[in-house]
């Protein structure tokens, strides 16, 4: 029965090209958006530090910058730290 | 009035070399006075691939220095009168060329070439960017394959932002030429195919260079492969892209090796 297999159609390996396709699609689809993200959160942080560092004495890691993604919206978190007891309200 | 053309990928190995020496001798062929520039300071490869590399004398980073003028360093191709190379360094790093002797080469380059073909080196490093830095238009080399794909994304990034053009607003015409195609693998869905890189990167095409031995050939005889083997597939594909670089309107196909006798007799005998 082996000499029979030699004319089975050999079965074609499945296809790989899509799935580079579809990899390459998702990979860039971030890698597009990552540079200008992350320049921009870091002016942002810069320009809130500077804004900051106006008014009350803080050292150059006492601002945090985050973006939650969601679907429709980012939310940007700040969060500062100032050292000691401020009152905000006086101060001007 | 002249035109600066970086040939670029990110990628190494993809060939931007090869397509410099075959779209510049391909344009010289249309009657253009041309110059390629191998910008790959510390690796140069341009003089190898023209046959020059006996040739060199003064180099890129000589001329930048103001240690040799632009005419001593240009090497005249000995088979067309209109294209010449200018070379690179091999013995310095990568760090002398400053950016100042280089606009000052590529304007002097435009008073005399009606093309000046700029070979980046790979990568997305200073060299690269000095490379592509006065481009009016880019040839943006890729192979069919995801990590060749994902450089060529990067480049078109860099083209968009670090070109003089891109700084004043003016918009780098650039133009998509995959190389080392395999059309029979790509219908059986081995390798991306054609409209796919198309799809993801969005930049026109330039042409479709077919995987070819006669590419092999032609470096290794030191001939740009429009003149090594002009009816070859991969030579008429580059002699096709070219024409469309001059703005003529050419079908698009992926040239297929012709064998005909004649072919077989004369084809490979070409010098």
């Amino acid at each position: 029965m082996k000499i029979f297999n030699l004319f089975k159609r050999k079965e074609l390996p499945p296809a790989t090209a899509p799935v580079a396709r579809e990899r390459l699609q998702v990979l860039l689809a971030h890698e597009r958006a990552s540079p200008a993200q992350s320049n921009l959160l870091g002016s942002l942080k810069q320009d809130i530090l500077d804004a900051i560092a106006r008014h009350v004495a803080v050292g150059p890691d006492a601002v945090k910058v985050k973006v939650d993604k969601r679907n429709t919206t980012s939310i940007l978190r700040i969060a500062v730290d100032i050292p000691g007891k401020v009152n905000l309200t006086k101060a001007a | 009035m002249a035109k600066v053309l970086v040939v670029t990928s990110g990628k190494g190995g993809v060939g931007k070399t090869t397509s410099t020496a075959a779209l510049g001798a391909a344009l010289a062929q249309n009657g253009k006075n041309v110059v390629v520039v191998d910008f790959d300071v510390g690796l140069r490869n341009l003089d190898l691939v023209m046959g020059a590399e006996r040739r060199v004398v003064y180099d890129l980073v000589n001329v930048a220095h103001g240690n040799a003028k632009l005419h001593q360093a240009l090497i005249r191709d000995k088979r067309l009168e209109n294209l010449c190379l200018l070379p690179a360094s091999q013995t310095r790093d990568k760090d002398a060329l400053s950016e100042k002797g280089v606009a000052r080469i590529i304007k002097e380059l435009r008073t005399q070439f009606d093309w000046i073909i700029c070979d980046s080196p790979a990568g997305i490093e200073r060299g690269a960017i000095l490379a592509m830095r006065h481009a009016d238009a880019a040839v943006i080399i890729t192979n069919p394959e995801v990590s060749s794909v994902r450089d060529s994304d990067r480049i078109i990034g860099l083209l968009d932002s670090k070109t003089e053009r891109a700084e004043r607003g003016e918009r780098v015409e650039k133009h998509l030429l995959i190389t080392r195609f395999d059309q029979a693998r790509a219908g059986r869905g081995e390798m991306l195919k054609v409209e796919d890189v198309l799809d993801i990167l969005s930049v026109p095409l330039l042409g479709i260079i077919p995987e070819s031995e006669q590419v092999l050939r032609a470096s290794n005889l030191g001939q740009p492969i429009t003149l090594a083997n002009p009816m070859s597939a991969p030579a008429r594909a580059y002699s096709d892209a070219a024409r469309r670089l001059l703005g003529d309107e050419v079908a698009m196909n992926v040239p297929i090796e012709r064998f005909n006798l004649l072919n077989r007799i004369f084809g490979g005998r070409a010098a």
